[in-house]
């Protein structure tokens, strides 16, 4: 068993046990908080993969600014006192079933695909630096590097717009 | 230059994405709590990023990354439209149990 097998599994641990305490913690700010360990393991996924850049943004946008987004989210809301009412029984029995057949049906396909998957090649060719991303990004992806501007405006719009409405009705 | 799936193999993030959606997929279900929601469709976004990623190494293309930078755009602008809806709804509710949003249905 190498080394990187060893990492990738304590990782994948990582990410997998803190989504799950994500949706059973009963305080929110306690879900944030393991939500910001996952999308910091799955930064580790992308270090591991050799995706420097993507790693670092995904720290930044994700663990840094929506993660700030929520955590402030609850604290206006002040929901750190717990009184959620749970689903009924029978509904949450039906979650458990559809996640247990969800994961078996995909698992099941992606296993019986599994011929359909090559052998792994190394051209040794540079695909995944700054340079490399930056070029294919302002060639080929140029209108839709436009077009994710300018919804990242209209939403930005939005979000200023649906909060501060019911100000000005008061 | 070695490549990283001569070791771990390309089956292994497919599982790790697939069973990560599922727990995103069970979160939105189970949970009640507006927030909460949005997190677990945060852990899916997530997941099919990883294996955007993975593939993306498998097939040695950088047009996977590229993919990934547009799916975070969005998700960014997801989650604040999002938020700012949820705060709306929790100023005139008092509440963002998803149970009460019932008034769309006649």
């Amino acid at each position: 068993m190498s080394l990187v097998l060893i990492i990738f599994s304590v990782l994948s641990a990582i990410t997998l046990a803190t989504a799950f305490l994500t949706i059973f913690s009963k305080n929110p700010i306690h879900s944030a908080i393991y939500l910001v360990i996952c999308f910091f393991s799955i930064a580790g996924h992308y270090l591991l993969l050799n995706a420097q850049f993507l790693a670092i943004v995904h720290v930044i946008v994700y663990s840094g600014a929506i993660m700030i987004l929520f955590l402030f989210t609850i604290m206006l809301m002040n929901l750190n006192e717990q009184r959620e009412v749970h689903r009924p029984r029978i509904t949450r029995l039906g979650a458990i079933v559809s996640f247990c057949l969800i994961c078996l049906v995909l698992i099941a396909i992606f296993i019986n695909s599994k011929p359909i998957v090559g052998e792994y090649t190394t051209t040794g060719e540079d695909y995944q630096s700054i340079k490399v991303l930056g070029k294919v990004l302002l060639n080929e992806y140029m209108v839709p590097f436009e077009f994710a501007s300018i919804l990242l405006l209209v939403a930005m719009i939005g979000a200023v717009l649906l909060s501060k409405k019911e100000k000005l009705e008061k | 230059m070695n490549n990283i799936l001569n070791h771990i193999g390309i089956e292994n993030y497919i599982f790790l994405s697939v069973i990560l959606f599922c727990i995103g997929v069970f979160g939105v279900l189970y949970r009640r709590n507006a927030i909460i929601v949005f997190m677990s469709i945060e852990i899916m976004l997530n997941a099919v990023n990883l294996l955007f990623v993975a593939f993306s190494t498998y097939h040695q293309d950088a047009e996977g990354q590229v993919f990934v930078f547009f799916s975070m755009a969005v998700a960014a602008a997801e989650v604040a439209v999002g938020l700012a809806i949820l705060v709306s709804i929790f100023r005139n509710l008092g509440s963002i149990t998803i149970d009460n949003l019932k008034n769309l249905k006649g």
